[in-house]
């Protein structure tokens, strides 16, 4: 009947598809005042830093560990320059070469460690928040007991287990530090929101014509808890920095040989900020604010526009922040 | 007919069997208890929803439950749809016993019995379009896998409903649509597998007024189309009379009466009923119910009264229906409430000292004066109250007050839960009608 006056539709499943991306795009689009500066700012920055890291090959200068260009050595800990904008350090290592380098090194760890702690943490969060029982309990206990450590404690200790065994002190070492450190949050918040949602009528109304639990959890369940995630997950990137900073800083982080990282140059650097050398950490240290305040607004922006329940919730902050003011 | 159907009357019109039939049916929910509690493995209580339900619902037939808020109607709904475990008794749904079956299995059912919710807002899965929220049945019980084919029902369905041209709601989410259209979608999704029970949960009360008579109508005509059943539930007693074939009035857990919707509406028969009808005319419905009943709350379901159910508020409660202590401690509090400041209340109060011993329910009650008073006192006192007020209905069910070993002594009646009997066209579970002992 109403099906030959309708004009075919040239392929309802795939436009049906696009429009979904559409609205779930919608409220970014549609972002208005601080919470559309903190977007929009928030992704430059953050872009800024990920064309570096992706193109660093073609932008750097020179390389993470080149201490001479065509059989002439660089000077060690020359002033910023022409021929180094930023100076060199006391391994002659061109700064700005090492920073570019080192967006490279932090981007790398913190979207491993990201994919890891989410592909560990929502599913653990989505069964043990739908099923309850025994297991919800065990994990809850497991989990509360990681939380209650700072971050920085559980990653130095995984970094250091770590660091001895096959794995080495590489990028793999630092993601699955900054990892475990991560999966209990993402369990957390999960969870906790799967056993809201477990109320909702319409999981109910799915139980109610006869949907198996995995459907549930895939279809009713699973679709409204990753709604939470891009601003939990940007704004746990910027916190992730700081923590691989952090490790390097103290020495657990990528080692030297590994890549660039700019809390290992920082901490190198401290020994020169006393003869009045200022160059070698003030760059890494910038380097640090700007990305961790990029990835902040944009999960800020994120959680302002997407969210409006979770709006003003704060994420745990690891208490050590290596800014290169203090140190200077 | 089957052995368990023997509880109830026989009905003479009745002559297929139901479709569904319902035997004492009990569902409890256990309250959780402090962290303390559960170590130790203690339940801290439990609230009776449904405390021994039997109906049965006819083949083609719009039953109504009507009760106050928390009388337990989502409860036996739910109950019905397997979305909560019974704790006894029998549920026969197209001669399937389904109280016990394992999840898997009610899956099977519920391509038979559907259900629509109170809240559409909350009905619907906010990240699933219109389109794939109606059609999910299909996939569910893997009955359509062609998507062309599956869009082309699910439009089908969506004009049924009235969501017409279907292309302007397909791709819709539900935010995008109003109450009464996200009850349609509801509506369409639940009958697109073609049930023949379908429980509706005060399916307009949360609508506005203008779509409310809208929906009903729908329903009525969807019921027809597709030779449908209905439990309706509602607070609503004035729709429900134009909407029910026949009605079923519910208080704390029990029907207490059943019966053809003009016959209940012609002659109420329950104190209760009757109650609620006088509350009708109301222009909010919702509210209209409690407000016009005799006193008091009702009670918590986890702690019903003795006896009839509904003995504390009844005006025409007498010796069987279920006095016990809790009532005496009622009677004595709303006194003093009523009373307060005037001469001699706060020395009555003195008098009686602490009354959470009255706590337990019982219909025996034995408690020992505050120290330095005489039982005597205390029974003198009690006699006063009742040559005060001696019309009210607690006074019938005291059958002994005395002194007796240093306490007072007072028995009541013993209680007696009434069972629904057959009076006239209709059946009332109340000791003024049948054979109850008196
Ligand atoms: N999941 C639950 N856990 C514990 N108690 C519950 C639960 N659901 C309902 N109850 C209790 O069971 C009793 C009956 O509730 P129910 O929702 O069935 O009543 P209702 O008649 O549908 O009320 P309303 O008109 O408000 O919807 C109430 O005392 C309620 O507090
Ligand atoms: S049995 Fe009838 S008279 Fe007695 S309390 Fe109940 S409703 Fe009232
Ligand atoms: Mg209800």
């Amino acid at each position: 009947m109403a099906v030959e006056a309708r004009p075919a539709p040239r392929s309802p499943h795939g436009r049906a598809r696009l429009m979904a991306l559409g609205r779930a795009t919608k409220p970014i689009r549609e972002a208005r005042g601080t919470a559309r500066v903190m977007l929009w700012a928030g992704a430059a920055i953050t872009l800024f830093f990920i064309v570096l890291a992706v193109f660093a090959p073609l932008i750097s200068p020179y390389g993470f560990s080149e201490y001479k260009s065509g059989g002439v050595r660089f000077p060690q800990l020359a002033h910023p320059s022409a021929a180094h904008w930023m100076g060199t350090t006391v391994q002659s290592s061109d700064v700005m070469a090492r920073v570019i380098w080192g967006a490279q090194t932090e981007l790398e760890v913190v979207a491993i460690a990201l994919v890891m702690a989410l592909t560990i943490g929502v599913p653990l969060g989505l069964l043990s928040g739908y099923f309850g029982g025994p297991l919800d309990r065990a994990l809850v206990v497991v989990m509360d007991a990681l939380f209650a450590f700072p971050y920085l404690l559980i990653a130095i200790v995984i970094a250091f287990l770590l660091s001895n065994s096959s794995i080495g002190g590489g990028i793999l070492t630092a993601a699955i530090a900054i990892t475990v450190a991560y999966v209990p949050l993402y369990f957390r918040v999960v969870r906790n929101h799967v056993i809201s949602l477990r109320e909702e009528a319409y999981v109910d109304a799915a139980r109610a014509l006869g949907a198996r639990p995995r459907t549930i959890i895939r279809k009713y369940v699973f679709f409204n808890v990753v709604q939470n995630v891009p601003p939990i997950a940007t704004l746990n990137a910027a916190d992730a920095i700081l923590l691989l900073a952090a490790l390097g800083f103290l020495g657990y982080g990528i080692q030297p040989t590994q890549g660039a990282e700019w809390g290992y140059d920082i901490n190198r650097a401290v020994s020169d900020a006393s003869s009045g050398i200022w160059w070698t950490g003030l760059f890494p240290g910038l380097a640090i604010v700007l990305l961790v305040t990029g990835l902040t607004l944009l999960g800020e922006g994120l959680n302002e526009t997407l969210n409006p329940v979770l709006r003003r919730r704060r994420f745990g902050r690891i208490d050590f922040e290596p800014l290169p003011e203090e140190m200077l | 007919m089957r052995p368990e159907a023997a509880e109830l009357p026989p009905e003479p019109e009745a002559a297929a069997s139901p479709l569904v039939s319902i035997r004492d049916l009990r569902t409890y929910y256990s309250i959780r208890g402090s962290f303390a509690d559960r170590l130790v493995g203690r339940e801290a209580g439990v609230v009776r929803a449904v405390d021994g339900v039997s109906l049965d619902i006819r083949r083609g037939e719009v039953l109504g439950l009507v009760g106050e808020s928390g009388s337990g109607k989502t409860t036996l709904g739910r109950t019905l749809l397997g979305l909560a475990r019974a704790t006894s008794g029998n549920v026969d749904f197209e001669g399937q016993e389904i109280t016990r079956l394992p999840e898997r299995e009610f899956r099977a059912v519920r391509r038979r019995m559907q259900v629509v919710f109170q809240d559409p807002h909350a009905s619907l899965n906010p990240a699933m379009t219109i389109g794939q929220s109606v059609g999910h049945p299909f996939q569910i019980h893997g009955l359509e896998r062609n998507r062309d084919r599956l869009r082309l029902r699910v439009s089908e369905m969506l004009e049924r409903v009235g969501l017409a041209p279907a292309e302007a709601y397909l791709d819709k989410y539900p935010s995008d649509l109003s109450g009464g259209q996200k009850q349609r979608a509801v509506i369409a999704r639940a009958l697109i597998l073609n049930p023949v029970m379908l429980v509706a949960d005060e399916p307009v009360s949360m609508l506005d007024m203008s779509v409310r008579a809208k929906i009903l109508e729908l329903l009525l005509a969807l019921k027809h189309d597709f030779d449908l059943t209905y439990l309706y539930i509602t607070h609503d007693l004035a729709t429900a009379r134009f909407f029910c074939d026949r009605i079923a009035i519910m208080y704390l857990g029990r029907i207490v009466e059943i019966g053809p919707a003009a016959a209940i509406y012609a002659d109420p028969k329950h104190p209760y009923t009757r109650a609620l009808l006088r509350a009708i005319p109301e222009p909010d419905p919702e509210r209209a119910v409690p407000r016009d009943l005799p006193r008091g709350e009702v009670p918590d379901a986890a702690r019903p009264p003795l006896g009839c159910h509904f003995h504390p508020r009844c005006p025409n409660a007498f010796e069987p229906c279920g006095w016990e202590s809790r009532d005496l401690r009622e009677l004595l509090e709303a006194r003093w409430a009523r009373d307060a400041g005037r001469e001699g209340v706060e020395e009555e109060e003195a008098l009686f000292g602490d009354l959470s011993a009255l706590d337990v329910p019982s219909p025996e009650v034995r408690f020992p004066p505050p120290r330095g008073r005489r039982p005597e006192e205390i029974v003198a006192a009690l006699e006063r109250i009742r040559s005060q007020d001696p019309g009210e209905p607690f006074w019938k069910g005291v059958e002994r007050l005395e002194a007796q070993d240093a306490h007072v002594r007072l028995d009541f009646h013993p209680p007696n839960d009434p069972r629904l009997e057959r009076t006239g066209e209709v059946d009332v579970a109340c000791h003024l009608y049948g054979s109850a002992p008196r």
